[in-house]
């Protein structure tokens, strides 16, 4: 049986009307999973039908669906489509949906191609399929290619490569069950390595839901010791008197925030109290808001001073911040440099009071979420849905693994969640090199007779 | 004289195979340049081992004599990985080379229609790209209708022991000259290999009492569906573990410019699982010491295998390092560890069939095909074997899938990715291992062993007695209900396990994680045998993951179905990339799943094919 696909069928821009169609046995019934109006399958082929879009109760979408059953479809197969209202990000979130309810994401051509399988179209029209199969993948690779190199790709192959490590040291204890040296990999050292990089995968998954983020917007906090400049850059970057700017340590109170926009996206800024331990109640519940919205936001940007080493109060922050995405912005760039920062930092160097390095931040943050991209139409976008569809089934399978570590399944099996998800996260980055376990097996342990 | 199957080599891919078309009732002829070395076993002292003894499992149900023959030449079994998951579990037996060899030959002449002649083969007799026979190197003809080459590291080897390099198989045996470089010039590609084994010490000068001991297990156990173990646990001979020094490392790291190796002196690819003791220490010089073992060559000699210890340094250097190790102070080397070079062809040039894609009716299988280990090749041989005779007979050739055999696997891996180095079968490299597993390869095969005509009526009888038994173990647990009364609620609370309802089926019972059928059989006797017990828990306790492989598994077969015809120009097939058309061109897939595996093959060029396939031939469909 063929698996259903699903993609959005028109190029998506903002506001416009979109799309999303769906082919395969199990069409209608994931749809209507998801409807909210008539019961479509017991609607007559052929027709179409108002109602939602919901995801648990909450509507996302109101939507025209049109039901066309098999064999008088375009692909022969049960065809449902879906006309959403909502713009880019709703019809992200539907499709979205539609791949976490069984459907998979189509691949460049494949509708027309299975139309041209199963005898819809003719051989003249089927010489266009293959050019359009290969130039659509052709645009895609570039796209995905693009991703592998940014910063999505940077952790992806981090955490890749910790899945690897494990599954070379499980296929080592199977293969070689009389060598000492390779440490046995247990239940319980399994569930804690696992823990990480199911931990590592949500984070992932939170900043790489670009849906998410073009229907929210980015939280940016700006954390900092008293007086080192955080209400200037807000007022820089919003271009207006919003915080209160003193000398005097501890002014900023209350968190203040600010809206943005770049690329088209919105940015929440939210300026925070200094972090420092302090008996003032009034600014001491300032300090503990900060804490609590370092946790809540996607990015944080902690300003520290170019010439003062990093003290305690600096570490406790750099500490705090590290779990969370974040840059370091370093002021005061033109007195002489006297910090010691941590390596692999995102660094942008700039001055509060001449404004320099402002463009610097927003360029910063353009890459780090691709935002540059997000504006791009139809493929950028059908290639994100595709990494949270990846990704969310890497993470799927590590929940299995967990689960199964309870039941005390042992290791070796558990071992095939972790491949599932290894090879998922593979797709993700474009790379499924075959015999990359066993090289890896060979390097890492020495084995042999 | 005219034969239906000409063997050339009697190693254990030669041995089976000539067994099998033998019994297949084709008049076959095996020709050996040492009826002494049938079987020989040149390098370790055992037989089985991860991933390995599965492959011993399913030769056996194929009607295969690997396991039969080890079950009755050794003196020491060990179940691998008992205390890990199903999958993995794999026999390993301490085989005995005198005895080995001396069963396998014997097997042999009892065979009907099988001959054995000494000789060594220098060349083919081809007509049109197809077999006629062979040439031996006194210029005999010998006719035969196919052919199967089974002549392991005998091609052009070399020995190396630092810088000398002698010309010469193992045992200073002599290698054939001219046979690589014919096939050469029929158009194969050959490539060079590396292989190497360890020193062998004289019994009598080894300190036992410093290293320790390694032990059979108390459960006997059979690589052979169809015999019973037929040994005594308890009188089976120890191995021992013992390791290397500090002083061991600087002597070797002293005189690393001496061994063949890095002196220079080896041109073949070696396998990295089988490194040189140089090799671990270069490669891995953080590690304090690295494990040897002793293993016994045979009960009848004074030998023993000093695993983990394979060189390629001079004599003198080999006996200061021997001496370096605790207990081996005063060890007297009996042979000399060597590294071998050989000539290979690139299993790309084969089909699935084991037949060669240049000359029609010829096969080969082994160390040829570019593998290393008796296991692998003893597989190949049978599959060659069984797929001579079905081309004889004009019938479809057996060809495994990768969820049937791991020789499905192994074949696979050979004729569509290739190989640079000898390949070894691993456990990781099976992604169905959860089905292919030792406890069910007589499911797994022998069914294709009754079809072909490979096994015989009383080995068809244990199939259909074990599928009974099957069944009626399965309906036992599944109308057996646990009465739950005092006793049985103490053990349970003793072990912590949640009471069960009363009158829960032993099969729901089983499905619980922590329940075993060794739990359960303290309240009931189970009337069946220890491996209908292990299967069938096997298959309830996993259910929920091998349900999982299988749906991978249909996935995949229904690519599967999808054939490529043979004469496919990829020149015609528009828009392919060009490393993929390259690569299929080489390959040259039978079916658009095994096209999936090519690395280089995307999934684009794979869209691109089918819709290729579908308008050039998809008409009559």
């Amino acid at each position: 049986m063929e698996e259903t696909i699903a993609a959005i069928s028109t190029s998506v821009g903002t506001g416009a009307i979109s799309i999303v169609r769906l082919s395969g046995k199990e069409a209608l019934m994931i749809v209507n999973k998801l409807f909210k109006g008539p019961d479509l399958t017991k609607v007559d082929s052929h027709t179409i039908h108002y109602g939602f879009i919901k995801e648990n109760e909450e509507l996302i979408d109101e939507v025209l669906v049109s039901i066309m059953l098999a064999p008088k479809t375009y692909t022969t197969e049960d065809v449902v489509e879906i006309n959403c209202h909502g713009g880019i990000a709703t019809t992200n979130k539907i499709l979205e949906l539609l791949l976490k309810n069984g459907a998979r994401l189509a691949e460049p051509g494949e509708f027309t191609k299975r139309a041209f399988l199963n005898g819809r179209i003719d051989l003249i029209e089927a010489e266009s399929v293959s050019d359009l199969i290969m130039s659509k993948s052709d645009k895609q690779r570039t796209l995905a290619l693009n991703g592998v190199n940014g910063r999505l790709g940077t952790i992806v192959k981090k955490i890749r490569e910790t899945l690897l490590n494990l599954i070379a040291n499980i296929a080592v204890n199977i293969d070689y069950p009389e060598y000492e040296d390779a440490i046995e990999v247990t239940q319980d050292y399994l569930n804690k390595e696992l823990a990480k990089i199911k931990n590592d995968l949500e984070i992932l998954l939170k900043n790489a839901s670009i849906g998410e983020i073009i229907r929210n917007g980015i939280d940016v906090a700006l954390v900092g010791r008293p007086n080192v400049g955080k209400s200037s850059i807000l007022n820089a970057l919003l271009n207006e008197e919003k915080a209160i700017v003193t000398d005097i340590s501890g002014t900023t109170r209350d968190v203040i925030e600010g809206k943005m926009n770049l690329n088209g996206i919105q940015i929440n800024l939210i300026d925070t109290a200094g972090i420092r331990e302090t008996k003032d109640f009034v600014e001491k519940i300032g300090v503990d808001k900060s804490k609590e919205i370092i946790e809540k936001s996607d990015l944080v940007i902690l300003v520290l001073n170019n010439n003062e080493k990093l003290n305690a109060n600096d570490l406790e922050l750099l500490e705090k911040v590290k779990e969370r995405t974040h840059i370091l912005f370093i002021n005061k760039n033109d007195l002489e440099s006297n910090i010691n920062l941590p390596e692999d930092a995102t660094v942008v160097y700039g001055n509060t009071m001449t404004l320099d390095g402002m463009e610097a931040l927003k360029e910063k943050i353009i890459e780090m979420y691709q935002l540059d991209q997000i504006a791009l139409k139809d493929l950028t976008y059908l290639s994100n849905a595709r990494q949270i569809d990846l990704v969310s089934k890497s993470l799927n399978h590590l929940k299995e693994a967990l689960l199964d570590i309870e039941k005390n399944i042992p290791v070796d099996m558990i071992e095939i969640h972790l491949r599932n998800a290894f090879d998922n996260l593979g797709k993700l980055i474009g790379e499924c090199y075959e015999d990359e376990l066993i090289d890896k097996l060979f390097k890492n342990f020495c084995l042999g007779k | 004289m005219k034969y239906d199957c000409i063997v050339v080599g009697g190693g254990h891919a030669g041995c089976e195979a000539a067994h099998m078309t033998a019994f297949m009732g084709k008049k076959t002829l095996l020709i050996t340049m040492n009826t002494n070395n049938i079987a020989d076993m040149p390098c370790n002292p055992s037989i089985g081992g991860t991933a390995k003894g599965v492959i011993v499992r399913d030769i056996d149900a194929l009607g295969g004599l690997m396991g039969r023959i080890a079950d009755r030449s050794h003196f020491q079994m060990k179940m691998l990985n008992s205390k890990k998951g199903p999958a993995v579990r794999c026999l390993r037996c301490q085989a005995d080379k005198i005895t080995y060899p001396k069963n396998m030959l014997h097997a042999l002449k009892s065979t009907p229609n099988l001959e054995i002649k000494e000789g060594m083969v220098e060349d083919l007799l081809t007509e049109k790209n197809k077999i006629k026979g062979v040439i031996l190197s006194d210029q005999e003809k010998i006719e035969g209708k196919t052919l199967i080459l089974t002549t392991g590291t005998y091609l052009k080897s070399n020995i190396l022991r630092g810088d000398k390099n002698i010309e010469g198989g193992p045992h200073g045996e002599a290698r054939s000259n001219f046979l690589s470089d014919n096939l050469k010039r029929l158009g194969f590609t050959i490539q060079r290999l590396k292989t190497g084994t360890p020193p062998r010490i004289k019994t009598s000068s080894i300190d036992f009492s410093k290293m320790q001991e390694e032990h059979g297990d108390e459960r006997p156990y059979s690589f052979s569906h169809d015999i019973d173990p037929i040994y005594n646990p308890n009188e089976q001979q120890k191995c021992y573990l013992l390791y290397t020094n500090e002083t061991t490392h600087k002597l070797i790291l002293d005189n690393l410019d001496k061994s063949s190796m890095y002196g220079g002196y080896v041109t073949g690819i070696g396998p990295r699982y089988c490194p040189s003791i140089e090799d671990k220490i270069v490669r891995f010089n953080d590690k304090e010491r690295h494990q040897l073992f002793l293993e016994p060559e045979s009960l009848s000699y004074d030998e023993w295998y000093l695993q983990g210890f394979s060189t390629s340094m001079p004599e003198e250097i080999q006996e200061k390092m021997v001496h370096s190790l605790s207990g081996l102070e005063n060890a007297k080397i009996t042979k000399y560890a060597y590294a071998i070079e050989y000539d290979a062809i690139d299993p790309l040039e084969l089909k699935p069939s084991l037949e060669t894609k240049i000359i029609e009716n010829l096969f080969t299988a082994g160390q040829i095909n570019g593998t290393s280990g008796y296991e692998e090749a003893a597989g190949q041989g049978l599959i060659a074997g069984i797929n001579a005779v079905q081309k004889l007979r004009e019938q479809e050739p057996l060809i495994l899938k990768r969820n049937e055999s791991y020789l499905g696997v192994l074949i696979d891996d050979l004729v569509t990715k290739g190989t640079k180095e000898p390949y070894r079968m691993l456990t990781s490299r099976a992604e169905y291992r959860l089905v292919l597993r030792h406890d069910n390869a007589l499911l797994r095969l022998r069914k294709y062993g009754y079809n072909l005509g490979t096994i015989t009526e009383e080995m068809w009888t244990t199939y259909q007695k074990v599928e009974k038994e099957i069944k009626a173990f399965n309906v036992y647990l599944k109308e057996t209900k646990l009465e739950i009364n005092e006793d049985v609620k103490k053990e349970f609370e003793a072990h912590h396990f949640s009471i069960p309802l009363n009158k829960t089926t032993l099969f729901d019972l089983l499905k619980r994680p922590e329940i075993t059928l060794d739990f359960l059989s303290r309240f009931l006797s189970f009337p069946f045998s220890n491996d209908i017990k292990e299967m069938v828990s096997i298959e309830i306790k996993y259910e929920g993951y091998i349900k999982k492989t299988e749906k991978e598994i249909e996935k995949m077969l229904k690519v599967e179905e999808k054939q490529i015809p043979k004469d496919i120009d990829y020149q015609n097939v528009k828009n392919l990339a060009s490393e993929a058309r390259q690569k299929l061109e080489i390959v040259r897939p039978i079916t658009l799943a095994q096209a999936s595996r090519i690395s280089g093959v995307n999934p684009s060029d794979l869209s691109i094919l089918a819709i290729y396939l579908k308008k050039e031939y998809g008409k009559n469909e």
